[in-house]
Formats: structure tokens, sequence, C-alpha cells
């Protein structure tokens, strides 16, 4: 009785605030020389420049679930469109979808953890913000919408640094960490961002939440060196890393993240109610959550993610000799009761 | 029907694959309707493969990209396309230009009336053509999900966010909203013309009693519904998305409120596709992992058409006599079945 299932088609979804240069960056995707043809959902027809029949008017049509869950809302039309371009499934190898300056990039991510049919044909790749280095300082005060696509994002493209001091550049870096420290980071001028950098990231891969992001959760602990050999290499000169508080010093009001480790085996028992408990009573707060587990009495190590109150998980490989066993998480969200997380997830520790 | 002759008591089940005529169609399909005597499996994108009993293939280029909307009703069908066109063929496989989209939007959905109006939608947008008469357009609050005529009158169906909308395209202000909280993506209406269901964005039907507008909730589905067909004479709704044919009694003046549906012939797949006889109280059902079923409504005696171990079946349709069956999975391989 097996099921015949094709590869899924990755989709990209671009945030960014207003101006920020969204349509730059995809101009540059579709008019670049890759030899792969991509379908755009769009939400203003006529910004871009290239002919492409694949170019689709979006109405960001947001509604709850009937579900009960009142943060779980969803892009109808896409998943109307979605349906629309698996008709022509073949005709193109991946999808973007450009959100207006405006909007939080939830329901759309949200779409691809609960439509069953979408989550058929397609995947969800990553969330990419363009943030726009002059203003994006002023925005993250006054534009709740601004805070919310940085902290949603798995890669920031920190774009017109060609217009800002250098000072003003470590100022708005230190800004963007202190709400999101584990997204990609890449300065552009115009976008000019390497297209392997933004597409293809694979970043809602639960196989893949280690290979692609080798900082992943390190840039909150201090208790190793820190080398430089990553991504924080363009804070050199910047005086972050000199001292305990590390990348907080630039900590966000209102939306922060959160990193939790031990070398302890949790107990899967009191561990999943917990996590699932705490998603459910605090999901309106927590943009986005990650996390990879080791279970007492459990060869194989296990995964998750989640967007708000959704969450996915999964055994993803047995332990490597040598590697340590390590559970740990990281919480991107507003108001994070911090002590009482913290408090949860030291009881789920086996004793 | 003599050919319809299961054996309750044997242990395997009857079994008609060996006299299924198979239709390579080598595209993607997504519907199938009766247009005469030859069957047409609409695809995916850009062409309609128009088959005769023999078995013999002709395509026919209908839009310059997806086709995303079909309706037929036996004579002509009607299609909307990601070209922002609205097309008709005929059973002689000509094809007419019904209309266009003045921005080329998505035609996401299309009606046909038994007179020969018809409808389609693009966005927000709903418009109507009857005859000579000059198109009419309702703007919805919100994308319209499905469309659908009334059997008497010229009154069409809207499904949308948060309800329907009924509208009489030639009585200014007539439409009136019917609510209910969610997303309405498919509508149809009783055959009597005293209910209307949608299909939902999540794995439910909604109902209402048109005579007060009263409430039917049809729920307890595992995955979305995709596919309803009213059985012979509209006594029952049968529907797709659970891994048994669910068929919701509508003999009665309350519809199916505070009654159980019938659940037919169960498999560990997921019912994709429904298609009631037009005359006789059996039904076609085509199964996620390939396989084709006919079904007596009766005690749920079950003949297999097709086996399984493909891709899901994506259409299946009686022709107008029910004499032929049509049927074809997601790649395009399908079948006839002549009875």
């Amino acid at each position: 009785m097996s099921e015949v299932t094709s590869p899924k088609i990755p989709v990209t979804v671009l945030t960014g605030y207003l101006g920020a240069g969204k349509t730059t960056l995809l101009n540059r995707i579709l008019s670049e020389n890759h030899g792969k043809k991509y379908a755009v959902i769009v939400n203003e027809f006529g910004e871009i420049g290239i002919d492409n029949d694949l170019i689709i008017g979006a109405d960001e049509e947001v509604f709850e679930m009937n579900n009960g869950c009142i943060c779980c809302t969803v892009r109808g039309d896409l998943v109307r469109i979605m349906d629309g371009l698996m008709k022509r499934k073949g005709k193109f190898d991946a999808i973007i979808v450009e959100t207006t300056g405006l909007a939080d990039p939830a329901p759309v991510a949200q779409t691809f953890f609960v439509d069953e049919d979408v989550q058929k044909n397609a995947r969800l790749d990553a969330v990419v913000t363009v943030a726009d280095a002059k203003w994006l300082s002023d925005r993250l005060k006054d534009a709740p919408e601004a805070k919310n696509q940085i902290a949603f994002a798995d890669v920031i493209v920190l774009n017109k640094t060609d217009l800002v001091t250098k000072p003003e550049l470590a100022e708005v870096e230190a800004r963007i960490r202190g709400i999101n420290p584990y997204a990609k980071l890449h300065r552009t001028e115009r976008c000019s961002v390497a297209l392997a950098d933004v597409l293809d990231r694979g970043a809602f891969d639960l196989d893949r939440i280690l290979d692609i992001e080798p900082d992943f959760l390190e840039a909150d602990d201090h208790d190793h060196d820190h080398d430089h050999d990553h991504d924080h290499h363009h804070h050199h000169g910047h005086d972050h890393h000199h001292h305990g508080h590390g990348l907080k010093h630039y900590h966000d009001e209102d939306m922060q993240s959160l990193s939790l480790k031990t070398d302890k085996p949790l107990d899967p028992n009191v561990f999943m109610p917990w996590l699932q408990n705490l998603v459910q009573v605090e999901g309106g707060k927590i943009l986005r959550s990650k996390g990879i587990l080791a279970f007492h009495d459990d060869d194989d190590r296990y995964v998750f993610q989640g967007v708000h109150m959704m969450l996915e998980g999964n055994h993803q490989r047995k332990w490597k000799d040598g590697e340590p066993r390590e559970s740990r998480l990281v919480f991107i969200g507003r108001e994070l009761p911090e002590k009482a997380i913290r408090e949860g997830f030291e009881s789920c520790i086996v004793s | 029907m003599k050919e319809f002759t299961p054996a309750p008591d044997s242990a395997s089940i009857v079994s008609v694959t060996d006299r299924v005529k198979p239709v390579a169609l080598g595209m993607g399909v997504t519907s199938v309707y009766f247009l005469g005597p030859r069957a047409a499996f609409v695809g995916g994108e850009e062409n309609v493969a128009l088959v005769d009993a023999k078995g013999e293939i002709t395509t026919v280029a209908v839009h310059s990209g997806g086709i995303l909307s079909t309706a037929s009703d036996g004579k002509r069908l009607i299609m909307g396309g990601d070209d922002g066109k609205v097309v008709a063929l005929d059973a002689k496989g000509e094809v007419t230009l019904l209309a266009t989209d003045p921005k080329r939007r998505w035609i996401d959905a299309v009606a046909l009336h038994p007179d020969g109006a018809f409808a389609w939608s693009a966005g927000k947008t709903a418009t109507v053509k009857s005859g000579k008469a000059e198109e009419k357009s309702l703007e919805v609050p919100s994308t319209v999900g499905g469309l659908a005529f009334a059997p008497k009158g010229l009154r069409l169906a809207i499904a949308h966010y948060n309800g329907a909308t009924l509208w009489f395209p030639n009585m200014e202000g007539s439409a009136e909203f019917l609510p209910w909280a969610g997303s309405h993506l498919g509508v149809t209406f009783s055959p009597d013309n005293k209910f209307l269901v949608t299909t939902m964005h999540e794995a439910a039907l909604h109902g209402w009693r048109l005579a007060d507008n009263r409430h039917m909730r049809m729920t307890g589905y595992p995955g979305r519904v995709r596919s309803m067909s009213w059985s012979a004479g509209g006594k029952g709704l049968a529907t797709s998305g659970a891994d048994t044919v669910i068929i919701w009694p509508f003999a009665s003046k309350d519809g199916p409120m505070g009654k159980e549906p019938a659940m037919l012939a169960p498999l560990q797949a997921r019912v994709s596709v429904v298609a009631c006889h037009p005359k006789n109280d059996i039904l076609a059902a085509g199964y996620s992992d390939g396989t084709v079923l006919m079904v007596r409504l009766e005690d749920g005696a079950e003949i297999l058409v097709r086996r399984n171990g493909t891709p899901p079946v994506a259409a299946i349709a009686w022709n107008a006599k029910g004499t032929l069956l049509a049927f074809a999975d997601e790649n395009g391989d399908g079948g006839l079945l002549e009875l």
C-alpha cells in the first residue's frame, strides 16, 4: 500500500520592511544566470522587471484555523496558489513568496506546517529578511513588524551598508544580534549576496538544523573561546566579545532569544509534555524554537523546531562516538518568561 | 444493473480489472468529464485529452498554462486557467474563448448552469454571463474559493472566507450572506435545491438548509474533502477525505442534521475522488494508493476496478447513461470501463 511521492519543492519566504530592498533581491534572483526557474508569489504586480509567466499576485489573506488556537493563522491565498502551482509541477524548481513590508512572517510559515496538501508538495526552505542598514535601528524602535521579521529570520540580508558608517553598521548588527543571534547575517550593497546564501538553505529541515548552523546555540554561550572563525567575524574591532554578557550588550527590550543547555540526559516523558505545554501556553510569545535533545536511554539524537504553537520533531540519527551528548534549545520571542522556561527545562533533567 | 454482482461470501474481492481499457494519457491529470461519447481528461496544464470508447486519444490545447478550475454539463466543459482565460470545449473538440480577465489574474473557479449560463471568479470577484445579457459581477469580502449554480433559477453560490454568498445576478441587491467561520473552498447545491454544502479548508464540510439557514456541521474527516458527488436522486452526498467513502444522508427534510453518515469501502488509503452513478445507487471511488472501487450504496459491496500501487487517483467520472466509467491517476495513467 505504498504511496508514491515526489520530491518537495523548496519555498523561500522573503520578508523585509518597506523599502529595505526585497524587490531588488528578487530581481537579482530572477535575472541571475543560474539555470533555475522560480515561481514567484508577490503582493504587488508590476514591481518585478523580469518577464516570467510564473509570477503570481497574492492578496495576503490571513485567516485563523478553526482549531481553537488563536495564533494559528495561515495564508489562505497561499494554500490556493500552491494548489494551482502544483498543476504545473516540473515547470519550476523552487518557489519564492514575497510578503508585504508590514507582514508578519508567521502565517506564511505556519501554512507550511498545518496545511496537509501544501506540506505534501512543498517544504519551507528559509525565511530571508532584507533589512535596511540605515533605517533598521529606527524601525526596530517604532515598527513591531520590523522586529518580528528580524526575530523570525533564518537569513538576514543587511542591505545598503554603503549608506552607513562603520560604527553605525556595528550598532545595527548588534541590535539585530540582540534579537536574533542565530540567523546568518550578510552585509550587502544593492542586495548583492551570493544566491547560495539565501536560497536552498534547508533552515526548516530537521536534518540540517546543525549542518547549516555551525554556530547554532553558541552565540550566547560563554564557556568556550570565541575563535572568530564563524559568522561573527564581521564584528572585529567591536567589544562585545570582551565582556561576560556577549551579545546581550544590545539586549532588546521586548524581543529576545533564550538558549538552554545541559550535558545531562533529559527524561522524554517529562520533557515532551513540558515543551508541548510551553508552546501551548506561551506560543503567542514564542516566534521560533529549535532544539537538539539527548534523551535518557536513547541512542538517537532527537531534533525539533517550532513556529509559535506548532512543533515538529523527530529522531534524527544515532549519536556519534565521542560526540558530546548535550541537549540544546533556543527560543526566540517576545517577553519570554525566562525564569519559568529555565526552571521547567531543569525539571526535565534526569537526576 | 446485472454486471454488479459482488459475492460477499468469497474471500477475495470481485475484480473487473481485466475489463478496463488502459489509457496512457502522458500528462498529469486533475479531473475527467464525459462530453457526449468521449471522456475528456483535463490535464494539469494546457491540454485536454478526449478519449473515445476504443481508447483513441485526441489532444486539444485549451490554455497556455495551468488549468485551475473546471465544470461541465455533459455538453461542454468550461475551464479557467492561470492565463486569465475562461474557455469552453465542446463534444466535437472545438475550443471557444468565453472571457479574459483584464489583469490576467488566475481564474480560480468556474461554474456552469443547465441553461448555458456560466460563471467564473478571479480574486474576490465572481462574474456571471447569461445568454446575450451583459456580464454581471459581484465582489465578495475575500477570495472566492468555489462557485456553484442552483439547480433552479439563475442563482449563484460563492464560497469564500467565513461563509458563502448566495446571489441572483439578475436581481440588484440580492446577495445574501451565509456566515460560518473558516475558509470555504468548494460549494454545491443539493439537486432538490434545499441545501447548500461547502468543503472547508479544515477537514470538514459545512451545510445550510436554505429554507431557514440552519447549520449542518459535517466533521470527523482525517483530511480535507476535495471531492463531493450527489447520489442518484440526491439522496446522499458522497465525499472523499477519509479512509472510507463518507456518505451524508440528505433524503429527509432535515438532511444530515443529527444523523451519522454511511461509511463504505474502507481501505488502508485515503479516498481521493468519488463519483456517484447517475441512475443507480452505486458509486465509484478512487484512493490515494491508486485503487479504484465500485461500491453498492445499499450494502457496501465492492468490486475492484483498479489495483493499488500508483500515485493517487485524481479523476473519476461516469457518462450520463452510467454505462462508462473513466478514471486516471495524478500521473495520467487512466482507464475506461464499459459496463
